[in-house]
């Protein structure tokens, strides 16, 4: 009985532990290569770790390249997509949480429905839409873009949080004297940052990590996004990979670091929205 | 408690017309920025795009966009690079989302148990769904180069394969690797929804089991499936069509290539509307592979209400 | 602090009529309890006084002014709920001047009022802790506390002892009829417990079916029962039921025994009735004599101070009440008498009561 179940435990853990050597792996290798002298890129392709680790790749990309440009203009489309998104989301994800409506289920189709179709189908009249209106080529045009694209799920995802607040609390709040919308602003919101969070980052990512629209919207350097930049590399006739994966190892870092924050609020909002059904 | 008998019984609402209309437009105040946005920004262009399937629009054509009735379609017909990118992308799709959800399922459940440093764990195996898709693609695509990627030496010590070489490069077998890259990435998001939804099942439910007998297998078919089952079809439909429609990886690792081995219908769009800039026959190819995903998710809903009303 | 006056009031949600024609006036100061099973639209009825309902026909008044399209902040009225509904990110002293603030009461005021419930309820000690740092007997004291800072036309409670264990829920019972005799103002409360009922209320609102069963005081409602429903759901352990018709002042159960009527009691000869007994009326007497019955007892549960005696008698299981904890052994037989005067008749038909 006992050595069956330490038999188990062993198990257990050596699934994890081949799990998290998976996920990582590729990670490992990106930064490796990174930190892999041009030099020293082909010869010693295959081993664990480069007899010589260096970070100039690193400086290389930060001063002499256009990603420091790229960069901030991935950060700003991201940031501002994932405040919009969350703040247009929230109040819609309220009222399929709290209101009671004709029409709510044809909503709900709606933002079904835009998670069927292709997107790439959107790109040529996307493109043709927003050129006349100055919307190419900008950060704004991006913006706008990935904004409709993440609300959908964005809107689900406040919903259940909203379903794992008690009805009760913002009655308690209405009978104390606030308007509902001061106890959504006062009672509600408060309580659901911990969603609030989930879903910034969660579309911080997705905005950060988009290519298709990027490439068709955006051809001026000064507009360009990251991963547009990291694939122009590639195109290019002498690819420098090291370079290539410092600046990959760098685009890494912000998406990483927003994951692994929200990473629990995000198990947590799925079971509360599964709990209420 | 008989003082108002004699009187007839007042109205229960007397607000104005412009009291109960405010009251009922609340809740539209409120979903109104989602849906000028998607009404906007995707619906629109949707029918737009419908629209540019029956029409000639090609980029750098000043003299384009007349009407073509179905003259993309008849060339969609006899178009075998189509045929094989619809082949290709039952493929890509279906393989994908297979593996995904099972390797998803399993994660879920071996984090589903508490042990020391679950939380560590979870964030790392959760990670690589932060990691921007074109990221991953380029990695994977890295990793499968013979010259500075260890997976063609490790299968050739295996015996899977007789000298390290690219698996990109040969038609015979290059979806695999977009396929790889797609699993690493997409475990996550499998794991996370099932992982949500075991944590949902009241833990009760398990001890009455072991109580009456139950041993762990049946346990698992008995409580964890059936409680599972409407979050994994769910996440099943909605990952199947987000994938037949994810190029991201196919662009980036193989560019469809070799020899079209690897380009899926989404690539295929793509290319057409991107490297030839014929709109017009892009949109009517998207028009298809969206006919063909509505279809099959009205079939999964139409399967799902036949097993409801079995059971 | 304000009357309250339900008039012709109903309720349904789309096609299902959850509250029919309810009538009821609530005089200044006084404490009714709501009481009934769940889905009797106790609480429902309760939060169309809140205005967290609306008012599908008839109309509230509160202190003589029509609500009913009055939103529940202008209300003035202070509500505690079953899950006290606390607000979690805020303390104890935050959490009860809430409603001051939104009022935009001055600062000293505010302070000045916490002071003061906080004082009354014993929670001075904990003003600043957050509510999940509490246990559920503070919880449920910092509820009151909320609505009590507040000075309102009226309270209201959603069944606010229910998620207390038994101890706690009878020491804050105790605890709100104190209240309500210090500050006197006028109490709406919920209950499905009828122990409650009796305990708190100046007058007892019965409900069942969406309708008003009876309302009375207390005592009115445990003597003298309006109704089968009524004479069911006060009292515990719950009162007996034996069908009989009535034959010649008296009621002759199936078994062809016969049961006195109480005097002056008119029934039609042949009458179908039911006759109630509560447990604690059930006498025992030492050995058969005139008019007993004889019974064997089935099942005794000792509740310490007294005990529950079930026996079989006429094809029904009879509940007796004794403080005599060696009245019965099971398998033995009991004489037992129904008096006259401690029965309920009930007509079978209409339920009603007669007499």
């Amino acid at each position: 009985m006992t050595r069956k179940r330490l038999l188990l435990t062993v198990l257990h853990r050596l699934a994890v532990l081949a799990y998290v050597a998976f996920a990582l792996f590729p990670l490992f290798w990106l930064l490796k290569v990174s930190v892999t002298p041009t030099s020293l890129l082909y010869t010693e392709g295959i081993r664990m770790w480069p007899s010589r680790a260096s970070i100039e790749h690193y400086v290389f990309v930060l001063t002499h390249s256009s990603f420091p440009t790229f960069f901030l203009n991935s950060t700003i489309v991201s940031a501002s997509t994932a405040v919009i998104v969350t703040l247009v989301a929230s109040l819609a994800g309220y009222a399929m949480s709290r209101f009671i409506f004709r029409g709510k289920y044809w909503i709900i189709g709606l933002l079904l429905l835009t998670q069927m179709f292709p997107l790439v189908m959107l790109i040529a009249p996307m493109f043709k839409m927003l050129s006349p209106l100055g919307l190419t080529n900008s950060l704004s045009g991006l913006i706008v873009v990935y904004v409709a694209f993440n609300v959908p799920f964005a809107t689900f995802l406040m919903q259940s949080f909203f379903d794992g607040i008690p009805k009760d609390l913002e009655e308690a709040a209405m009978i104390d004297g606030a308007t509902r919308f001061t106890a959504f602003r006062q009672i509600i919101l408060p309580l659901t940052l911990p969603g609030i969070a989930a879903t910034l980052g969660f579309v911080f990512t997705a905005a950060w990590s988009e290519l298709l629209f990027a490439l068709m919207l955006i051809s001026d350097n000064r507009a360009t996004t990251f991963p547009v930049g990291l694939l122009s590399f590639v195109s290019k006739f002498s690819v420098d990979f090291g370079q290539m994966m410092a600046a990959g190892v760098l685009a890494l870092i912000p998406a990483c670091l927003f994951f692994l924050l929200i990473q629990r609020y995000l198990v947590q909002g799925l079971t509360a929205g599964a709990v209420k059904g | 408690m008989t003082l108002y008998n004699s009187v007839a019984p007042p109205a229960g609402d007397r607000r104005t017309a412009m009291q109960k209309i405010a009251a009922a437009l609340e809740p539209w105040l409120y979903s109104a920025p989602v849906l000028i946005l998607i009404v906007a920004i995707m619906l629109v262009p949707l029918a737009l795009g419908v629209s540019y399937a029956f029409r000639d629009i090609r980029l750098l054509n000043p003299f384009s966009g007349g009407f073509v009735g179905l003259a993309h379609f008849r060339e969609l017909a006899a178009d075998s690079a189509f045929r094989g990118a619809l082949v290709n992308t039952l493929w890509w799709t279906f393989s994908s989302v297979i593996l995904q959800f099972l390797f998803g399922l399993i994660l879920a459940l071996l984090l589903n148990r508490p042990f020391r440093g679950r939380a560590l764990a979870q964030a790392l195996c959760f990670l690589p769904w932060a990691v921007p898709s074109f990221l991953s693609g380029l990695d994977w695509a890295w990793m499968f180069n013979p010259v500075v990627g260890p997976i063609p030496h490790w299968l050739t010590a295996l015996g899977l394969m007789a000298e390290p070489s690219n698996i990109l490069a040969d038609p015979d077998v290059a979806m695999w690797g977009p396929i790889a890259a797609n699993v690493w990435w997409g475990i996550p998001f499998f794991a996370i929804t099932m992982l949500a939804a075991l944590q949902a099942i009241p833990k009760d439910l398990y001890e009455a089991a072991e109580i009456d007998g139950a041993g762990p297998v049946e346990r698992f078919r008995s409580i964890t499936v059936p409680f599972l089952a409407p979050t994994m079809a769910i996440s099943i439909l909605l990952r199947t069509v987000w994938i037949a429609n994810f190029a991201d990886l196919i662009i980036v690792m193989t560019n469809g290539g070799p020899a079209d081995r690897t380009q899926i219908v989404a690539s295929y769009i793509f290319t057409q509307a991107f490297r030839r800039l014929d709109f017009g026959y892009a949109s009517a190819i998207a028009l298809v592979l969206l006919v063909l995903l509505l279809a099959y998710s009205m079939l999964i809903v139409a399967l799902r209400q036949t097993m409801m009303s079995r059971q | 602090m304000a009357s309250i006056t339900i008039q012709s009031v109903s309720k349904s949600f789309g096609a299902v009529s959850v509250l029919r024609d309810i009538d009821l006036s609530i005089a200044d100061g006084e404490f009714v309890v709501l009481v009934g099973p769940s889905g009797c639209g106790k609480s429902t009825l309760l939060r169309m006084i809140a205005g967290l309902e609306d008012i599908t026909g008839g109309e509230i008044r509160i202190d003589g002014r029509r609500v009913n399209e009055v939103a529940p902040k202008d209300r003035d009225i202070a509500m505690v709920f079953q899950s006290y509904a606390l607000y979690p990110h805020m303390s104890v002293a935050d959490n009860m001047s809430y409603s001051l603030r939104l009022r935009k009461t001055a600062k000293e005021r505010i302070a000045e009022a916490v002071r003061a419930a906080a004082g009354k309820l014993g929670l001075d000690p904990l003003l600043e802790r957050r509510p999940r740092a509490l246990s559920g007997g503070q919880r449920q004291r910092v509820a009151m506390g909320r609505a009590i800072v507040r000075h309102p036309k009226a309270f209201l409670f959603d069944e606010p002892l229910s998620n207390l264990d038994a101890r706690l829920r009878e020491q804050m019972r105790a605890e709100i009829k104190r209240l309500h005799k210090a500050i006197g103002a006028t109490s709406v409360y919920v209950t499905h417990d009828q122990i409650e009922a009796m305990t708190l209320a100046d007058r007892i609102v019965a409900m069942h079916g969406g309708i008003i069963q009876q309302v009375g005081d207390p005592l009115d409602l445990y003597d003298r029962p309006a109704n089968l429903f009524v004479a069911g759901f006060i009292g515990s352990p719950a009162m007996n039921f034996i069908d009989g018709a009535c034959r010649g002042g008296a009621v002759e159960p199936h078994d062809g025994s016969r049961i006195p009527l109480p005097a002056g009691l008119k029934a039609a000869e042949g009458q179908a009735v039911t006759v109630g007994v509560r447990p604690e009326h059930v006498r025992i007497v030492g050995a058969a004599e005139p008019g007993s019955h004889t019974a064997r007892v089935d099942l005794v549960e000792p509740t310490g101070f007294g005990t529950i005696v079930h026996v079989r008698l006429l094809g029904e299981d009879l509940k007796i009440y004794t403080l005599d904890r060696a009245a019965a052994r099971v398998g033995g037989p009991l004489h037992i008498m129904l008096d006259g005067e401690r029965l309920h008749v009930f007509d079978r038909e209409t339920t009603q009561r007669l007499g």
